[in-house]
């Protein structure tokens, strides 16, 4: 049919994906919604020990603890809806404001690492796979080999341990002095304090994105390195320098830079450890608080928050793929016909 | 103009905080000192009635305060009261005598008027503090500087109750709508969770939940001028970085010290710990009444025979849990009650050596030679080492043939079991915050009825110990009542419905030049510290 054109395949394709992201998300909330159940109660750790079984009895019937699966979980969907996550049990504050309070400070520690963990994973990965055998890329990989078999809780206190207790070079918990960018992005980046606090946790969060990385980089560059056209390059006498990084290294970077990309989810949804170790103040040590406190408001919309953040990434990772891969198109365009 | 009151917003509390340290560091800089305080867990509100909950006391004391304080001791101080008690006309009213010249951080005074509506509101649902002021019938102003409490009946204990019920002011919880404790089910934050003005010796200038709250001392206050000027209030939840934060100087005082840390930390320079008994015993306890249990393969309830209670008692090696489990941090004990609590007393603490020999016959005795299985409950997050202890009693009743099947677990998970009435079998701390031992009876030994027996979770009955339980209530002859208090241990202790294993003993780590003596409630008062 001549009237579907490219442009109207891309629209139908991007509905299609955000039909089905949201079908995730609402599978998200009916696994999350179920294991609250197992949990325990929240009216435990609520209210003191003087209250009576009745009053908790109460309390419990008030916050609609009492009333069936399907309508609990009903209600929390319809009110999710409009962006209304509830007031927090714990802290007494409404969700989505206690959230967007602790963002900031999760995804710039993210962000850091991130970035941290990407450049000096291509630099370590370059450097280990163009000086194959030398001593320094020896140790290299043997302590990259440590930093991805380690528990992230270790390399935290074992970090701690060192800089803090012993060489007392930096802050062994929280963020520093905070100021405010705009009306609620606190930001510990422009301060100095801040951005002392902030190395520790960034190492700590990205050692193992970093060792991945630089695996990744140093596998793809010793193949790469075999090819004909590296060849060819060296026999025209270009320098080692323009060989390996005009044309081993680009060439090596796409699947780099989709994984990094992807490892971004997992570094938010993941900072829950590093944020205990640090008492960093973002909404992984907000969840772990949570889960203690049986806190359900908030541990529903925190997992509703890092399945959105996955799935907006697979998104647009997906319509990365469809940009960038004709075949995706014609396939499609083809089916139709 | 250096103490006028800074009430606002976590938000922007930080530039205030920072001209407000600014105005402090230049004006009164020969003596200002801070301390940063690290703990475990934050308060969940600044509201002074919400949560009856203690890290949010704790915290709450600074800044507010109650009409009776409690000392080191345990006993009874004068705070925003200086005078109580009953009054001679009639029995069932205590009367209070209102300190005069107190002012709340906002610059008003404070008035009788305020007193009344502070206890009116704690004693009212939705307020975490009702459950302790239920026999209160009406709180009235009688002139300028008395308060009247009528109780339902006399209440001749109802002044214990008091310790931490703080004082607001009326006219502010009028102007920012919070006449009422916030309730969870409103669905909206409170002015008062993040927003204080109480008469306490610190205002609140910075409080941004889980990360930072800063107390500034407040100049017209009432009392002496604590040494303390400025306070720095940090959770910090993992234990190894809350030593550590002690360690590298960026802390002063840390209130949780974890019990495996607590001897190396004695032994570092420049750091000493403070050790006291807290007012928590920890003790097992099992479904006496059922007709069988729900986890053991006996026939019928084992626990229910007094040969196997009697036998188990001998199987716990108290000591060698203190010595063991608790790396030497703990008061082992029989009395199922802290020792600063009336009604406590020697005979009941004492105990011999684990004799397995006897323990054994007694098994033999009950029916259970060859023993039987049943399941521990026992949470892994609440007190001191408690999953470990329970491990330690699975060895020690192996020994006389019980085989117990453990099943550690969240608190959230754990509590529910008891109230519920769903576990054979359990462990369970409880403190006293009344100092007296009818707590511990209404709780935990009388039949589970009303607002009686939340926490009894041995289905044990005694109708005529019940009777004696609740006339401790109203009993105004103290020396009559410690007598009935006296009688009733004396069933309980040998009913053995508790199997104590001890108190729990609190230390705080800090800086050297630091003096800070533990509170028996975990509750340290920064106005008590005092420097080399």
């Amino acid at each position: 049919m001549l009237t579907w054109g490219p442009g109207f395949t891309m629209i139908a394709f991007i509905l299609r994906r955000i039909v089905q992201s949201v079908m995730v998300m609402l599978t998200v909330a009916l696994v999350a919604f179920a294991l609250f159940r197992f949990v325990g109660d929240p009216i435990a750790s609520m209210v003191g020990q003087e209250t009576t079984l009745a009053e908790r009895a109460e309390l419990r019937e008030v916050l609609g603890l009492n009333d069936p699966f399907a309508i609990q979980f009903g209600r929390f969907v319809a009110r999710a809806a409009t962006g209304d996550f509830g007031i927090s049990y714990r802290l007494q504050q409404p969700v989505m404001e206690l959230i967007l309070s602790r963002l900031p400070a999760t995804l710039e520690l993210a962000l850091v690492s991130g970035v941290l963990a990407f450049v000096f994973g291509v630099g370590f990965g370059v450097y280990t796979a163009l000086r194959r055998g030398n001593w320094i890329s020896g140790s290299v990989m043997t302590a990259s080999l440590i930093g991805v078999s380690l528990p992230t809780f270790l390399i935290g206190v074992l970090l701690i341990w060192v800089f803090a207790v012993e060489l007392q070079w930096l802050p062994s918990f929280g963020r520093g002095e905070t100021v405010y960018i705009g009306d609620w992005w606190r930001t510990g980046l422009l301060t100095e304090s801040g951005r002392a606090s902030l190395i520790l946790p960034a190492i700590t969060l990205g050692l193992y994105q970093m060792t991945l990385i630089m695996r990744l980089v140093r596998a793809e560059m010793l193949e790469v390195l075999r090819t004909d056209y590296i060849k060819f390059a060296r026999a025209r006498g270009l320098s080692n320098r323009a060989v390996n990084f005009g044309h081993a290294l680009k060439n090596t970077l796409v699947p780099v830079i989709t994984i990094t990309g992807l490892q971004m989810g997992s570094i938010i949804a993941f900072s829950i450890i590093t944020e205990t170790v640090f008492q960093w103040p973002g909404v992984g040590a907000l969840f772990i608080r949570s889960v203690q406190f049986v806190d359900v408001p908030v541990m529903a919309a925190y997992l509703m928050l890092i399945a959105l953040v996955f799935v907006i990434i697979n998104l647009i990772v997906d319509l990365l793929y469809y940009a960038v891969d004709p075949r995706l198109r014609v396939d499609r365009a083809n089916a139709r016909h | 103009m250096l103490m006028t009151p800074i009430l606002q917003k976590a938000r922007t509390g930080l530039m205030m905080s920072a001209a407000a340290a600014a105005l402090v560091l230049s004006g009164v800089a020969a003596d200002a000192e801070t301390i940063r305080w690290a703990r475990v867990g934050d308060a969940l509100t600044m509201d002074p009635h919400s949560q009856n909950e203690g890290p949010t006391h704790t915290l709450n004391h600074h800044i507010y305060e109650t009409l009776v304080g409690r000392s080191l001791d345990g006993s009874l101080t004068p705070r925003l009261a200086t005078d109580w008690g009953i009054s001679e006309e009639d029995e069932t009213v205590w009367v209070f005598t209102i300190r005069e010249g107190v002012k709340f951080h906002d610059g008003s005074d404070m008035t009788v008027e305020d007193v009344v509506f502070s206890l009116d509101r704690a004693r009212t649902p939705p307020s975490g503090m009702a459950a302790l002021h239920a026999a209160v019938q009406e709180v009235t102003a009688v002139d300028d500087t008395t308060v009247h409490i009528r109780m339902s009946g006399p209440a001749p204990l109802y002044v214990q109750n008091l310790t931490n019920t703080f004082i607001m002011s009326k006219a502010w919880a009028e102007a920012n709508g919070v006449e009422m404790a916030p309730n969870f089910a409103a669905g909206e934050e409170a002015h008062s969770v993040r927003n204080t003005n109480g008469t306490g010796p610190y205002m609140l200038v910075e409080r941004d939940p889980e990360v930072r709250t800063v107390l500034q001392a407040f100049g017209d206050h009432w009392d002496d001028a604590p040494a303390v000027t400025e306070i720095i209030y940090t959770p910090i939840s993992e234990a190894a970085t809350r030593v550590a934060a002690l360690l590298s100087g960026e802390v002063d005082i840390v209130q949780d010290v974890p019990v495996q840390d607590i001897a190396r930390l004695e032994q570092t320079p420049g750091i000493r710990v403070m050790r006291g008994p807290e007012n928590r015993n920890i003790f097992f306890s099992y479904d006496m009444a059922s007709d069988s249990l729900r986890s053991s393969d006996a026939d019928g309830n084992p626990f229910a025979s007094p040969e196997v209670r009697e036998a188990m008692s001998l199987a716990i090696d108290r000591n060698a849990i203190q010595q063991v489990v608790m790396r030497g941090e703990s008061q082992p004990s029989a009395a199922p009650l802290p020792p600063f609590v009336n009604g406590w007393t020697e005979e009941m603490h004492a105990f011999g050596a684990p004799d397995l020999e006897r323990a054994r016959a007694l098994m033999a005795e009950a029916g259970h030679a060859d023993g039987f299985s049943v399941q521990l409950d026992c949470p892994n997050d609440r007190y001191l080492n408690d999953e470990s202890i329970c491990q330690a009693l699975v060895g020690m009743m192996a020994q006389i043939g019980i085989r117990v099947d453990l099943n550690a677990q969240t608190r959230s998970l754990h509590f529910p079991l008891i109230e519920n009435w769903e576990t054979d079998f359990y462990l369970l701390g409880w403190g006293v915050p009344t100092f007296d031992s009818q707590y511990v009876f209404d709780f935990l030994v009388h039949t589970r009825e009303g607002s009686y027996g939340a926490f009894n979770g041995s289905r044990y009955s005694n109708p005529e110990l019940d009777a004696k339980i609740e006339s401790l209530a109203t009993m105004t002859d103290l020396e009559a009542r410690d007598a009935i208090i006296a009688e009733i241990w004396d069933t309980v202790m040998e009913e053995r419905i508790f199997l104590n294993v001890h108190n729990q003993v609190l230390a705080y780590a800090m800086r050297d030049g630091i003096n800070l003596d533990v509170h028996p409630e975990n509750q340290p008062r920064m106005t008590t510290v005092s420097f080399d």
